[in-house]
């Protein structure tokens, strides 16, 4: 393995893949000079982030520039709460400090956090109001007042947490702990050769991604005109991570099932009309979207648009040192190379995927899809070699059931598991420590499992499956259920 | 065999798990002229065993069968001998990703316990990364020790017999993760830090108890970590079953009942006949784990 791929190099460069951190809220960039970002409702520019190190603080400061901050004071809390609020009365009057005097202390560069603590200094009901109240009291000035962003590498952690948080709707409702579960019961580590079908934006390839660490491989299954890895690059792997990725066409499985595949007479087909299908695709997520339109604003996504576009731009690739203007500039004929060159890339990279799938030996099998999981299941294990985990996520439990029962009437799997994950938050605090008041309702569903040898199912009696219950227990559960 | 590098067939030495069923499984060293008793028979390791593929079905001397696995981390979690408490892999998971383990990270842990998350980090963390792992009860120290080389991931971890809340460690600035599973991790909150990397890194402590976890918060954010977060993680298993409910007869002629069945009919319904409807269910187990642990999460910050 290369050695400096994986190292991670400590400052931040531009090209760089980043994760802006504003209190608790995420965001994906690439770091470009003199570039114009908004995060948070405010525009603010990189520039100053490229050659510090990750994990740097920084502040918002005029013009949108940042400015490193000095020491990130713990701001040590020592609230004392009211046991209930019977003394608030909200006459408006309750905070001293008035607008002016507010404007004063900027002006005099008092900063954010200090702001912050002359305002429940000055709050005559701060120390009335309840913990929850105090909590949400502080939260909303330090909002207000507080412009402080940190710059992260980033993760699985950070990227399922900031789609899970903003942008659900692209990732199928996949919350990060499920996804967690998946690259555990999937058992993905270095060296692996996993076979990856997911519509969440390419976050869970990423996910799958980082664990390879650069070694193994993945072959990512994708619907229509070609895989989507917008989250994919926001990890910023290196190049060298890249060269073990793969991609097949779902609509091409059945034919390498039964040994009718080509991939000349397909690819002819697939390629004209590829850049049309990858903005249909697009269309198709922002469709999936739309329901959660309301939780992001909407001038703002999770990652930022112009990068995304560049990013999609050039096949999900570090590729992206090829710019825009560049290949304008080339002459037609060097474009066209340039475009037979991609081709035979595609097509060898289509061959080189169906080849590792044809060997019917990976291990492992990961999907997370807005697709039915049974027809993708029972085609996909195929090409998973024995003893080895398969995971599949869906957001309803219903059609995990169905995907269960096939599967053990197909045989060659064992120890089948349904499961969901709860996640509770805790507020912890002496003598005043409980769980969250709000907590997810559902982070989705996950059916898992092993692959055995396939063999035709004969009855035996050391696998019969409580499919059916005996009589006397039924009876049982028709009652609870009534 | 070896826990970080899947194989095809099964060799002499080989750690195994004989899958009986149900979730009946054991774990087996596969030795070359011994045997092993199940309650389908015998299964002779030398002829029955070692060249087979792993995921083979064995046939056994009653001629009942069994299924004989690879050792994946998790498999072994739920079959691994018990010297302790030991986590499971749905704190396991939710660990690994929140403490951003990946090949060539360098973890800390302790105690050891019975190895059950030092088998699922070293998987993680491999073929570049290392675990140092600290315990201070010697058999158990002795015993994981024991166990990484049997399952040939012992150049992937560090075995300390010590206190790590008196001694820390035993490393200074090269750790990206710690975690405790330890009665009092307040008091190595101080070591943790002093292990991690002056870059920064993040920390994990798993406590069942709330006293425990004040005392954890309060003693990380004394050591300056930020972003301290405490979460608890349930499983939900769901047994998936076929059940047939009646349809209670309130007097309406047959003919309606059919076409009010046929209205909206769902797919799982796949047969309502005879006044009773079928269908498939996700059921809850009558009991299930309720609490495992409290995990805390928290950020070492930059410098
Ligand atoms: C609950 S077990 C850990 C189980 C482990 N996480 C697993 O998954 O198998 C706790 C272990 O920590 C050890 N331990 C407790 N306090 C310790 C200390 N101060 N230093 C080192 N080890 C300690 C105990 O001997 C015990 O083996």
């Amino acid at each position: 393995m290369d050695e400096c791929d994986t190292a991670p190099s400590k400052l931040v460069s531009e090209g760089d893949f980043v994760v802006l951190k504003r209190q608790d809220v995420f965001k994906a960039v690439q770091v470009q000079r003199r570039k114009k970002i908004i995060f948070e409702k405010q525009w603010i520019y990189l520039d100053n982030v490229i050659g510090k190190h990750y994990g740097t603080t920084f502040e918002i400061c005029n013009g949108g520039n940042l400015q490193t901050k000095r020491t990130e004071v713990t701001t040590t809390e020592m609230k004392e709460a009211g046991s209930d609020n019977r003394n608030i009365v909200d006459d408006g009057k309750s905070q001293k400090l008035t607008r002016d005097d507010i404007e004063a202390l900027k002006e005099k560069g008092i900063k954010g956090e200090a702001i912050v603590q002359q305002l429940i200094e000055n709050s005559a009901t701060f120390r009335d109001k309840t913990e929850f109240a105090q909590e949400k009291y502080i939260k909303k000035k330090k909002k207000k007042y507080e412009a402080v962003i940190t710059i992260l590498k980033p993760s699985t952690r950070i990227l399922a947490m900031m789609y899970y948080a903003r942008e659900p709707g692209k990732i199928c409702q996949l919350r990060y702990d499920t996804l967690a579960q998946m690259l555990t019961l999937g058992n993905i580590h270095a060296g692996s050769k996993v076979i990856v079908m997911e519509t969440c934006a390419g976050l869970v390839l990423g996910a799958v991604m980082e664990r390879l660490g650069g070694l193994g491989s993945v072959i990512q299954m994708y619907p229509g005109g070609g895989p989507v890895r917008a989250a994919t690059d926001s990890f910023g792997f290196p190049k060298s991570f890249y060269k073990g990725l793969y991609e097949f066409p779902l609509n091409k499985v059945e034919s390498l099932l039964t040994g009718t595949y080509s991939c000349r007479t397909s690819f002819s087909e697939l390629n004209p009309t590829l850049e049309n299908d990858e903005s249909g695709e697009t269309q198709d997520l922002n469709r999936d979207n739309g329901e959660d339109s309301n939780s992001a604003t909407e001038s703002e996504s999770v990652m930022d648009t112009n990068a995304q576009q560049q990013q999609e731009g050039v096949e999900g690739s570090c590729e992206g040192a090829l710019s825009k203007e560049k290949a304008q500039k080339m002459e037609k004929k060097q474009l066209a190379l340039e475009r037979k060159r991609k081709q035979d890339e595609k097509r060898r990279k289509e061959s080189e995927a169906a080849a590792l799938l044809q060997d019917k030996n990976a291990d492992g099998l990961i999907v997370a899809s807005r697709f039915h999981p049974t027809p993708l299941l029972l085609s996909l294990l195929e090409f998973v070699a024995p003893s080895r985990p398969f995971v599949v996520y869906c957001q309803y439990q219903e059609p995990l059931l169905e995907c269960y029962t096939k599967l053990r009437e197909k045989g060659g799997v064992v120890n089948l598991k349904l499961s969901e994950t709860w996640l509770r938050n805790y507020q912890v605090l002496p003598n005043r420590s409980h769980p969250k008041l709000v907590m997810s309702g559902g982070g989705g569903y996950v059916l898992h499992g092993t692959t055995v040898a396939a063999e035709r199912a004969k009855p035996n009696t050391s696998t019969i499956e409580k499919s059916e219950e005996p009589a006397t227990k039924k009876m049982k559960v028709e009652e609870e259920e009534s | 065999m070896s826990f970080v590098e899947y194989k095809e067939f099964i060799e002499d030495g080989d750690t195994a798990i004989v899958f009986l069923g149900h979730d009946s499984m054991f774990p087996i060293t596969i030795q070359n002229g011994s045997q092993t008793q199940t309650k389908y028979g015998v299964i002779r390791h030398s002829t029955d065993l070692i060249g087979k593929k792993y995921g083979s079905k064995v046939i056994c001397s009653k001629g009942g069968w069994v299924y004989i696995l690879y050792p994946t981390p998790e498999l072994w979690t739920l079959n691994l001998p018990h010297r302790t408490q030991i986590l499971y892999s749905t704190d396991i998971s939710l660990i690994t990703m929140m403490l951003e383990l990946k090949p060539g990270s360098v973890v800390c842990e302790s105690g050891t316990g019975s190895g059950s998350l030092s088998h699922a980090i070293i998987r993680t963390v491999a073929p570049t990364g290392h675990l140092y792992t600290v315990e201070f009860h010697q058999q158990r120290a002795e015993k994981a020790i024991e166990e990484f080389r049997q399952h040939k991931v012992d150049h992937l971890v560090t075995v300390k017999n010590q206190d790590v809340c008196k001694h820390g460690f035993g490393v200074t600035g090269i750790a990206d993760a710690v975690f405790l599973d330890i009665p009092s991790p307040w008091e190595a909150i101080g070591h943790a830090k002093s292990a991690m990397k002056s870059e920064g890194g993040r920390i994990c402590s798993f406590s069942p108890c709330i006293e425990q976890v004040q005392r954890t918060c309060l003693a990380l954010e004394e050591h300056g970590f930020t972003e301290i977060n405490t979460l608890e993680i349930l499983l939900r298993v769901y047994d998936v079953r076929t059940i047939n409910l009646q349809v209670a007869d309130l007097g309406r002629a047959a003919e309606e009942k059919s076409s009010l069945d046929g209205t909206d009919r769902t797919k799982q319904i796949s047969a309502v006949q005879h006044g009773s409807a079928l269908f498939k269910s996700g059921v809850p187990p009558r009991e299930t784990v309720g609490h495992t642990g409290y995990l805390t999460f928290a950020t070492k910050s930059l410098f």
